[in-house]
């Protein structure tokens, strides 16, 4: 399919593959055991300056949008889900500053990221409040001239790695969700540290921290907009973020996809290639099908977003939902078509089902996604009577 | 520190081949690229330029469409390129070579550190680099594979060798070779890819670069190749049937025998 990119994006695309082929391929299986986080890959990507993709060009990045930051993620996924978290995730962490903080915060912030010499995280889950994040506990009370942050947070990925993190925390409690508010915090931040590492079921490349604040005391201007703002800020920034989460799906159903037609191609069964038989040609076929679906729903939800519409929180929580529970089919159906190979870790897409479940899991599961949609009907369809 | 790299443009030695009547290289359809020992070159550049700051400038000779090396270079960030391109300068041996690299190199403006691939997978001669150093006059240490130091006047570097590894100080301006060690290439950048489409190549001539046609190419050569041929395959072998760790044994005598591996002391 030709999808009709641009000159740059096609480069983005073809340095992203280079990337993947070169340095995250032959390692993946190695990090996924060892459960190590990529230093030298998130370093390489650095030096392709990828970390600036979606940075503006002020602030030293590339100024790319939400399709750029697909066709990246996507490629490198294709490859390593581990390794692409580990990097979106700075993306993730960023946003709340891109979307909602001053000048002087995009500036000094910002810059870091765009570089590479900073990752960035983001951090709303807590122990008690997942799917429902207006339940968080964490708080921050101005004292002074500083905010004073108490509280942790769970299953944060790049947690530890991360110089820069945007968190959410609790300002006001008597306001509910519009007690909320959104804080930059700097991995030397007295009272900040890191506290367990979790052990996971996948994405193992990737770090999954909890984060606890202690009578961590930050200024007061590294608030993200304004007091009351956070939950505002945590939506938008999942807004844009969500269909990089589909690319990731997309990405790792196609390197499912690409395992599964070599295997099928050469693995002799009954004296012929598997592919020959109806059965496993027809489950290809359905995989193919389904990821080219995904990705022209990723697409083009992406260059919806880029064109500067508003209405988007519809569109991308179906750009999330839809190719994730693809990937999670399509990755179930690879290790199906290389069978007993396909359950043993010599090959990669025992690795790729475990991968893809946490894509159906995490920023927002895909049920807060259907809520997301459904919402959005019940509104749209309410305006219509 | 102003670093210049030199830079050759070779076929993608993986998948070339003889041609088995004319015993040339079969050029057609294979793809050029930056000889691979050169990427390392770029490499150690970008780490220098890394530590200390400074700019990096490729150098390259060859036909016209060799300007894709440089500008493949400009997209791993490198500052500026020169290519060095003439019909006279077709045939050059690594003696004619290095006169026309020489030129390019002062036309440059000269540079702290001269940074070469220790050979070039086409030619494997090893002596460009060499060569350059003698015709500019300057010091020069080859298979250079990391450093300890780098300061104005000097850089402390580790040169590899069979049998160990050398410390040698060398005074700047001056010259290394370097080797795979020296550290993995990285990939290239966005930032750098894009600044590459839109590069000019710099080319200059013989005329230029105040060469006479006698100096480069053919004339200016004291080799010439007469013949390329692929060795023949005898179509022989020998089976070694023996227990493993004898038979792995006997392979081993029968290598140093024929000289293809050497045995440490």
């Amino acid at each position: 399919m030709d999808y009709f990119l641009s000159e740059e994006q096609i480069m983005i695309r073809d340095l992203c593959r280079q990337i993947a082929e070169e340095r995250i391929k032959p390692v993946r299986a190695e990090l996924d055991e060892k459960e190590e986080f990529p230093r030298e890959i998130m370093k390489a990507l650095a030096q392709a300056d990828l970390y600036g993709l979606i940075i503006p060009e002020q602030y030293g990045g590339l100024g790319g949008g939400c399709l750029e930051n697909c066709i990246a993620v996507e490629e490198l996924s294709r490859a390593c889900v581990g390794v692409s978290t580990s990097f979106a995730a700075s993306f993730l962490g960023a946003y709340p500053i891109l979307l909602f903080g001053s000048e002087d915060q995009k500036s000094r912030y910002l810059s870091q990221i765009a570089t590479g010499e900073q990752m960035a995280a983001f951090a709303l889950t807590e122990s008690a409040a997942g799917s429902d994040a207006g339940a968080i506990q964490t708080q921050a009370k101005l004292v002074g001239g500083e905010y004073i942050l108490n509280g942790s947070k769970q299953w944060i990925t790049n947690g530890g790695e991360a110089g820069i993190y945007s968190v959410i925390a609790i300002t006001d409690r008597s306001k509910g969700p519009r007690g909320a508010s959104a804080f930059i915090v700097e991995a030397g931040d007295p009272g900040f540290s890191t506290g367990k590492k979790e052990v996971k079921m996948g994405i193992r490349a990737s770090t999954t921290a909890e984060l606890i604040f202690h009578d961590c005391r930050i200024p007061k201007d590294r608030l993200i907009g304004r007091e009351g703002l956070g939950f505002v800020v945590a939506m938008r920034t999942f807004d844009k973020s969500r269909p990089g989460v589909g690319a990731q799906a997309v990405g790792l159903a196609q390197g499912a996809l690409d395992e599964a037609a070599a295997f099928a191609r050469t693995r002799k069964q009954f004296d012929k290639p598997i592919i020959n038989f109806q059965a496993v040609a027809h489950m290809l076929a359905d995989m193919a099908t389904k990821i080219e679906a995904g990705r022209a729903l990723v697409y083009s939800v992406a260059r919806y977003m880029d064109s500067g519409a508003k209405d988007i929180s519809k569109v991308s929580a179906m750009a999330k939902l839809f190719p994730t529970d693809m990937a999670m089919d399509v990755t179930t159906q690879a290790v199906q078509v290389l069978g007993g190979h396909g359950y043993m870790r010599d090959y990669p897409v025992e690795k790729m089902m475990r991968d893809a479940k946490v894509l159906q899991i995490y920023e927002g599961t895909n049920q807060i996604q259907r809520n997301v949609i459904g919402q959005e009907l019940n509104k749209e369809y309410g305006r219509r009577d | 520190m102003k670093i210049i790299v030199c830079l050759k443009q070779v076929p993608d030695t993986a998948h070339v081949k003889l041609d088995p009547v004319t015993h040339t290289l079969k050029r057609e359809g294979v793809a050029a690229i930056i000889n691979p020992f050169d990427l390392f070159a770029l490499e150690a550049a970008l780490r220098l330029r890394e530590q200390v700051g400074g700019a990096i400038h490729v150098l390259s000779m060859g036909p016209p469409q060799a300007a894709e090396a440089i500008k493949e270079a400009i997209g791993y960030g490198v500052d500026e390129g020169l290519l060095l391109s003439d019909r006279a300068f077709a045939g050059a041996d690594t003696w004619a070579t290095t006169a026309a690299l020489a030129a390019g190199v002062r036309r440059m403006g000269g540079a702290d550190l001269i940074i070469c691939g220790k050979q070039a997978v086409d030619g494997d001669t090893a002596q460009v680099g060499p060569g350059l150093a003698m015709r500019l006059g300057l010091p020069q240490v080859a298979f250079v594979k990391g450093w300890r130091e780098v300061a104005a006047g000097h850089l402390v570097v580790e040169r590899q060798m069979d049998d160990g590894v050398d410390v040698v100080r060398l005074p700047l301006p001056g010259l290394i070779t370097v080797v795979r060690e020296v550290g993995e290439p990285r990939p290239p950048s966005l930032k750098g890819k894009m600044r590459a489409k839109k590069y000019e190549v710099p080319m200059a001539g013989a005329a230029v670069l105040g060469l006479t046609e006698a100096q480069v190419g053919l004339a200016g050569s004291f080799t010439q190749v007469v013949e390329v041929f692929a060795p023949q395959a005898s179509g022989q072998r020998q089976m070694i049937e023996a227990p493993a760790q004898e038979a792995g044994r006997l392979v081993v005598d029968y290598l140093v025998r024929d000289q293809i591996i050497r045995l440490g002391s």
